[in-house]
C-alpha cells in the first residue's frame, strides 16, 4: 500500500460518496413531501440556497454550526472510543450553565482571563458529567446509555434550578440568567460586523470549534493516547490483554467527550444569546450532535462540515415559511439523510460479511486459509 | 483394517465437478467425491482449501456453481438442510449444536418428538434413543442433562440425532478436535459399528492420524483444487501430508538437548475461581525453567485456562503466589506481569490476541506503543511502526506482505496467530505463555509456530505450553505435567511419554506400569 494516498483513493476509501448520496437522496425525498403537499420545490430549494448563501446568511450559518459541530465532535470522539455518548445533551446544558456563572459571578475579570476561564469551566463540567457516568459503568457495571439519559433530564433540571437562584437569575422580568459579562462575550465587534455585513450574532467561536477539531483529529490519530481509547473502544479484551487499563481509559474517554460537548455549551452561550433561559423541554444540542456525527462518518473533519450543513439546514429551514413551506421539511430532510447514511452502514457491513467468507483474488494466491471455518 | 463393510457397487454420494464461486474467488474448483455405501471417506486439506465449503454444497447449506451431486444414484437439488435431511444426509457440525438444560432424549427428538394425541410420548421417544444408542454402542444415558456430560457424549448424542432423523450418510465436522485419545478410540469403533449397518461417514479433518486410523479412503483437496482420491491403507502419513500442503512436511520438531536454567516461573499453591465463581484451580503447583518448555496436558474445563488467566492478570486469585523471577504478579494488572516477564500468545486470537479493526503494524505494538521509537512524549512516529511493521512482516513471514495497514482481521488465521507470534518473541520476554498456540492452523503454520516456540526455549527462555493437542504437548516439552481438575496430578519428562499413559491421568485415572 501507497504511503502517501491521491485524492481519488481517499474519496474511494472513505464514505464521502455514500454521504453525498444519502444527502441528495434526502432532497429528493423533501421535494416528494413539497409536490404532495402541493407546493413549489424550486421555490422552496431555491429560498433554502439563497438564504445560506448570503454573505449575512452564511454567518448565520456558522453561527448556528458551532454548537452542533462541537456537540457532533463529543459524540464522534465517543463513538471512535466504543462509547455511546448520547448524554452530550446533558453535558452541553451543564458546561453552558457553567460559563454562564462564571461569566455572570466574575463580571470585572478582563476578557483575557474571563473567557479562557468561560472555557475552562465548561469543559471541566462537562467532563465531571461525563466521568460519573463511566465511574457508575465501572463501578457497578450500570448501562450508560441509561444513565447518560438521565443525566441529561439532570442537566435540565439543575440548570433550570441554578437559573432560578437570585444570584444568577435576572433581574428583570425575562425567565432566564442574567446576560454574562460583556468581557465573557464572543462576538465581534460592532463595527466589523456592519463592516463586513455579517449576522448580528457573528462571533468567533468557529475558530474555537476549527482548533478543537484539529486537535480531536490529532489525538484520535497521532498519539499514544488516542490509540489507547480506540483500542478500549475496538476491542476491550484484547486491550486488557495487552496492558491497557480499560476502565481508567472508559473514563478518559468520557472526560474528553463531555468536554468536548460541555465547551459546546460555552460557545454557544458566549456567542449568541449571553443568557440561558429557563426551559420547558430539552434543546437538543446533544441529539443533533448524534446527527452531525452519523453524517460526518465519526471523522473531525467530517463533523466539522455535518455541523455546518447541519447549521445551514437549521437557519434555512427558518426561512422556509416565508415561501409556504413548512419549517418541519428540514427533519425530514434530516432524518431521510441519516436513514440513508446508516442504510449505507448496514451495506457496508454486508459487503464485510461477504468479503470475511472468502479472500480477495489477490490474497488468494499467497493466503491458504478462508474459507474454512 | 478392513473394508468388510463396504459395497463397492453403490456409490451413495457422488459429487462431479463441482465449481463453487465466491465472486471471483474459486472455492471449488471441479471436485470430485464418491462414497460409497458402508465406507468411511476423509476429506483432507489445510484451512481454507475447500473442505467446509465443499461438504456445506453436501448439506443445503450453500448452492454449487457448476457440477452435479449424486444421492444414491439420482441427481439431487439441495436448497437447504432440510432437503439433505429427507435425502439421509446426516452433518455433526464441530460446535455442537445442543440445548444444555434438556436431557439427552429431548435433545434428540427435539422437531420429531413423537405424540399421543396432543401430548407428547416421551416414554416412546426415550425407548426409540436407547434402542438406537444401543444398536450402535453408544452406550449413553438418555435421561441424562446435556449440561452434566462430557464433550464427547455431547458428539454421540449429535450423532443420534442425525441417526434419528434417519441419515444414512453422516458428514462429521473436525470430529475429534476436543476429544482425548480414549475417546477417540471409542469414536473410531462407533463409526465401524455404523458403517456394518450399511451408513456411510464423512469425516472432514486435517489429522492424518486419525485418517490412518479410521478412514477407507481419502480424498484431498488443496486450494479448492481436488488433488486425488487414495486408497487410505497404500498410503503413509508424510505422503498424505505432502499432497495436503504440496511440498514435503517435516513432522518432528529440531530440539537440541539443554539443561534446564534458573526456575522462572514459579506457582505455589495458586487456588482460583472460575466464572461461576466455583473453585476450579485447587491448590495448584508449577515451576517453569529458563530453557525449558513445560507442557500443561489436561482436558478442558480442568482449570488450565483459568491458570493462564490469573498469571496473565485477567482472573483474580484467591489465594496462593504466582513468581515471576522471584516477583509475585498474582492479582495484579496484566501490565505488571508484562514488565515483570510475562509475555504469551492467548488461546483466543480473535478476542484477546489482537484488536482485528486495528491494523497490523498498529496490532505489532499493542504493548509497546509508549515506548520510543514508536511515540515520542505520546505523539506516534507512523516510520518507526511502519518499518517495524516491515521487518516483523518479512521475519515472521506474515502474509500477504505489504499488510502493514491492512486491518488484522483481513489476515487469514495462521497469518493473525503469526502476527501475535511476533508481537511476542519480540518483546524478548523471559516467560512465554502459549495457549492453544496452533488451534484452527494448518500443517504449514503449525511448523512456523512450533518452530518459534522451540526457538525461544533454546534462547534460554521459560516456556509454558497450554495445549489440548496431545501430539504438540508430547512433541515440544521438556517436561509434561498433567492437570486434572484444578492440579497438577503428574509429571513426567516428555521424551518417552506414552500417550495412553497421558490419556489416563487426564482423565483422573492411574497410569499403566
Amino acid at each position: 500500500m501507497d504511503k502517501k494516498k491521491s485524492i481519488w483513493t481517499i474519496i474511494s476509501e472513505t464514505r464521502i460518496i455514500h454521504i453525498l448520496l444519502s444527502i441528495l437522496l434526502g432532497f429528493v425525498v423533501g421535494a416528494f413531501f413539497l409536490v404532495v403537499m402541493g407546493l413549489d420545490v424550486g421555490a422552496a430549494y431555491g429560498r433554502l440556497i439563497s438564504s445560506v448563501t448570503s454573505v449575512k446568511g452564511f454567518s448565520y450559518v456558522v453561527v448556528y454550526g458551532i454548537p452542533y459541530i462541537m456537540t457532533g465532535l463529543s459524540v464522534a470522539f465517543s463513538f471512535r472510543t466504543g462509547i455511546f455518548n448520547i448524554g452530550a445533551e446533558g453535558q452541553f446544558v451543564v458546561g453552558a450553565m457553567a460559563a454562564a456563572c462564571i461569566g455572570i459571578l466574575l463580571p470585572n475579570l478582563p476578557p483575557v482571563v474571563l473567557i479562557p476561564l468561560c472555557f475552562i469551566g465548561s469543559m471541566l463540567a462537562g467532563a465531571i458529567w461525563g466521568i460519573v457516568v463511566g465511574f457508575l459503568k465501572n463501578k457497578w457495571g450500570i448501562n450508560e446509555v441509561l444513565s447518560m439519559i438521565m443525566f441529561n433530564w439532570i442537566a435540565f433540571y439543575l440548570s433550570n434550578f441554578i437559573a432560578g437562584i437570585p444570584a444568577i437569575h435576572s433581574d428583570g422580568t425575562a425567565e432566564a440568567t442574567k446576560n454574562i459579562s460583556a468581557n465573557a462575550s464572543t462576538l465581534l465587534s460592532k463595527d466589523l460586523i456592519s463592516q463586513l455585513g455579517l449576522c448580528p450574532t457573528a462571533n468567533w467561536g468557529i475558530f474555537v470549534a476549527l482548533v478543537m477539531t484539529v486537535i480531536v483529529w490529532l489525538v484520535i490519530e497521532k498519539t499514544t493516547l488516542g490509540y489507547r481509547l480506540k483500542a478500549v473502544g475496538a476491542n476491550k479484551f484484547a486491550a486488557e490483554y495487552g496492558g491497557i487499563n480499560v476502565n481508567r481509559s472508559i473514563l478518559t474517554a468520557l472526560a474528553i467527550s463531555g468536554a468536548l460537548a460541555g465547551l459546546g455549551g460555552a460557545l454557544h452561550l458566549m456567542g449568541m444569546g449571553g443568557r440561558i433561559s429557563i426551559f420547558s423541554s430539552q434543546e437538543g444540542f446533544g441529539f443533533a450532535g448524534i446527527v452531525a456525527a452519523l453524517i460526518g462518518c465519526s471523522h473531525p473533519f467530517g463533523v466539522f462540515f455535518a455541523g455546518l450543513f447541519y447549521g445551514a439546514l437549521t437557519y434555512g429551514g427558518s426561512k422556509l415559511n416565508l415561501v409556504g413551506a413548512p419549517t418541519q421539511l428540514i427533519n425530514v430532510i434530516v432524518g431521510t439523510v441519516v436513514l440513508f447514511i446508516a442504510i449505507s452502514v448496514v451495506f457496508e457491513r454486508l459487503k464485510y460479511v461477504q468479503f470475511k467468507k472468502k479472500p480477495k483474488p489477490a490474497a488468494a494466491q499467497n493466503v491458504k486459509e478462508g474459507t474454512d471455518k | 483394517m478392513s473394508k468388510e463393510y463396504i459395497n463397492m457397487e453403490t456409490p451413495v454420494i457422488e459429487m462431479r465437478d463441482i465449481v463453487k464461486k465466491f465472486g471471483d474467488f474459486v472455492a471449488n474448483d471441479g471436485i470430485n467425491l464418491t462414497v460409497h455405501k458402508g465406507e468411511i471417506h476423509a476429506i483432507l486439506g489445510e484451512n481454507g482449501a475447500g473442505k467446509s465449503t465443499l461438504m456445506n454444497q453436501l448439506y443445503g447449506l450453500l448452492k454449487p456453481t457448476s457440477g452435479q451431486i449424486l444421492v444414491n444414484g439420482k441427481p439431487i437439488e439441495m436448497n437447504n438442510p432440510r432437503d439433505a435431511i429427507a435425502a439421509g444426509i446426516g452433518m455433526v457440525h464441530q460446535h455442537f449444536m445442543l440445548i444444555q438444560p434438556f436431557t439427552v432424549t429431548e435433545n434428540i427428538v427435539l422437531g420429531t418428538e413423537p405424540v399421543k394425541g396432543v401430548k407428547l410420548d416421551m416414554a416412546t421417544a426415550r425407548k426409540n434413543v436407547e434402542e438406537l444408542s444401543q444398536r450402535y454402542g453408544l452406550s449413553i444415558d438418555p435421561d441424562a442433562k446435556i449440561e452434566d456430560i462430557s464433550v464427547s457424549m455431547q458428539q454421540r448424542v449429535e450423532i443420534l440425532k442425525a441417526l434419528y432423523r434417519g441419515a444414512d450418510i453422516l458428514i462429521l465436522d473436525e470430529p475429534t478436535s476436543s476429544l482425548t485419545p480414549q475417546e477417540i478410540e471409542e469414536l473410531i469403533v462407533i463409526m465401524r459399528n455404523l458403517t456394518r449397518d450399511g451408513k456411510s461417514i464423512i469425516i472432514i479433518t486435517h489429522k492424518l492420524k486419525e485418517i490412518k486410523a479410521a478412514a477407507d479412503f481419502c480424498t484431498i483437496i488443496r486450494q479448492g483444487k481436488y488433488i486425488r482420491t487414495v486408497d487410505v491403507e497404500e498410503v503413509n502419513e508424510n505422503d498424505l501430508a505432502s499432497m495436503m500442503v504440496g511440498r514435503n512436511v517435516t513432522f518432528t520438531v529440531d530440539k537440541p538437548e539443554m539443561e534446564a536454567g534458573d526456575v522462572v516461573l514459579d506457582v505455589k499453591d495458586l487456588h482460583c475461581n472460575d466464572y461461576r465463581d466455583v473453585e476450579i484451580v485447587k491448590g495448584l503447583n508449577l515451576q517453569v525453567r529458563r530453557g525449558q518448555i513445560v507442557g500443561i496436558a489436561g482436558i478442558d474445563g480442568n482449570g488450565q485456562t483459568e491458570l493462564v488467566e490469573v498469571i496473565t492478570g485477567l482472573r483474580k486469585g484467591s489465594s496462593g503466589q504466582i513468581l515471576v523471577n522471584g516477583v509475585d504478579v498474582c492479582n495484579k494488572p496484566p501490565r505488571f506481569g508484562f514488565d515483570h516477564g510475562v509475555s504469551s500468545i492467548p488461546a483466543d486470537r480473535q478476542k484477546h490476541g489482537l484488536i482485528l479493526d486495528f491494523s497490523v503494524e498498529d496490532n505489532l505494538i499493542l504493548q509497546n506503543y509508549e515506548e520510543e521509537p514508536y511515540s515520542k512524549k505520546g505523539i506516534f512516529r507512523r516510520d518507526a511502526i511502519f518499518s517495524h511493521a516491515t521487518e516483523s512482516i518479512e521475519n515472521y513471514d506474515i502474509r500477504p506482505q505489504n499488510s502493514e495497514r491492512r486491518p488484522a482481521g483481513t489476515l487469514s488465521g495462521g497469518n493473525q496467530q503469526k502476527v501475535i507470534i511476533a508481537r511476542e518473541v519480540q518483546n524478548d520476554k523471559d516467560l512465554l505463555i502459549a495457549v492453544n498456540p496452533t488451534r484452527g492452523l494448518d500443517v504449514g503454520a503449525i511448523e512456523y509456530v512450533h518452530k518459534y516456540i522451540v526457538e525461544q526455549r533454546n534462547k534460554g527462555k521459560a516456556v509454558l505450553l497450554v495445549s489440548f493437542e496431545l501430539d504438540e504437548i508430547m512433541s515440544l516439552s521438556d517436561t509434561i505435567d498433567v492437570i486434572f481438575d484444578g492440579k497438577i496430578v503428574a509429571s513426567m519428562p516428555g521424551k518417552g511419554a506414552n500417550e495412553n499413559d497421558l490419556g489416563l491421568l487426564m482423565a483422573g485415572g492411574k497410569a499403566n506400569g
